[in-house]
């Protein structure tokens, strides 16, 4: 299944994720219950401030939820930076992964190799990666 | 009375596809198990070596669990309990 983002939040995801380096960034993108849409991006705090961790705070997890809740949201995209590694899910992103109905997006920071537009997405479901297209709206 | 449990995604094929089901008992380990009871294999999905999921999030009237005690942590009838998994990873 193709994500398709938008270039402002695509750019708006790679800009923090230069901004919190050397810590990796994370947030998601919410859309309405059911579209698949990725329209509203949220930015969330990386409770555990780290070059090789994130992890949303247990308070702003249920926050996010109960905001997603009220408004017939759902978690469309939740996304988050590696440092110094491929954009790819490593195995602790893939043993942590409990949104099997969410895109996976994964930017990278590292200086060489990478592209500084290097930006995938993911489907994680029980254990299994799949890469999908990611269409960037202009 | 009894207390209502909010199922995530992720879990509900363990609840029959139910958001929200209901359980009884006076501790978080007590639901724990009597949401077993029910629905088989789940509380395996919370619990390891008789702890909590170190990747499991759970909440009494919105308040985490691992203020309140823990597997300890006191719950009444009419209270709400909340499941999220972490949003974490490398």
């Amino acid at each position: 299944m193709t994500l398709e983002i938008s270039r402002a939040h695509a750019d708006a995801i790679l800009e923090q994720s230069r901004a919190e380096y050397p810590d990796e960034c994370c947030g998601v993108i919410l859309g309405p219950v059911g579209s698949g849409n990725a329209l509203r991006l949220k930015p969330m705090i990386n409770a555990a401030h780290s070059p090789t961790f994130y992890e949303f705070d247990p308070k702003d997890l249920l926050g996010l939820y109960r905001e997603v809740d009220d408004h017939d949201e759902e978690i469309v995209v939740i996304y988050h930076s590696h440092t110094e590694t491929e954009a790819y899910p490593s195995r602790t992103d893939i043993a942590y992964a409990g949104e099997p109905g969410a895109h996976y997006v994964l930017v990278s920071t590292r200086k060489q190799i990478a592209p500084s537009t290097e930006f995938r997405s993911f489907r994680i479901v029980d254990g299994a990666v799949t890469e999908e297209p990611v269409v960037i709206l202009d | 009375m009894s207390i209502e449990v909010r199922i995530p995604t992720i879990l509900r094929p363990y609840t029959k596809d139910q958001k929200n089901v209901e359980a009884t008992g006076a501790t978080l380990a007590d639901v724990i198990t009597n949401l077993d009871s029910q629905y088989a294999g789940l509380g395996e999905r919370l619990l390891e070596n008789g702890a909590l999921r170190r990747f499991i999030n759970i909440y009494v009237n919105d308040e985490d669990v691992r203020f309140l005690g823990g597997l300890q942590a006191p719950v009444k009838d009419g209270d709400s309990i909340t499941i999220l998994p972490a949003v974490a990873g490398g």
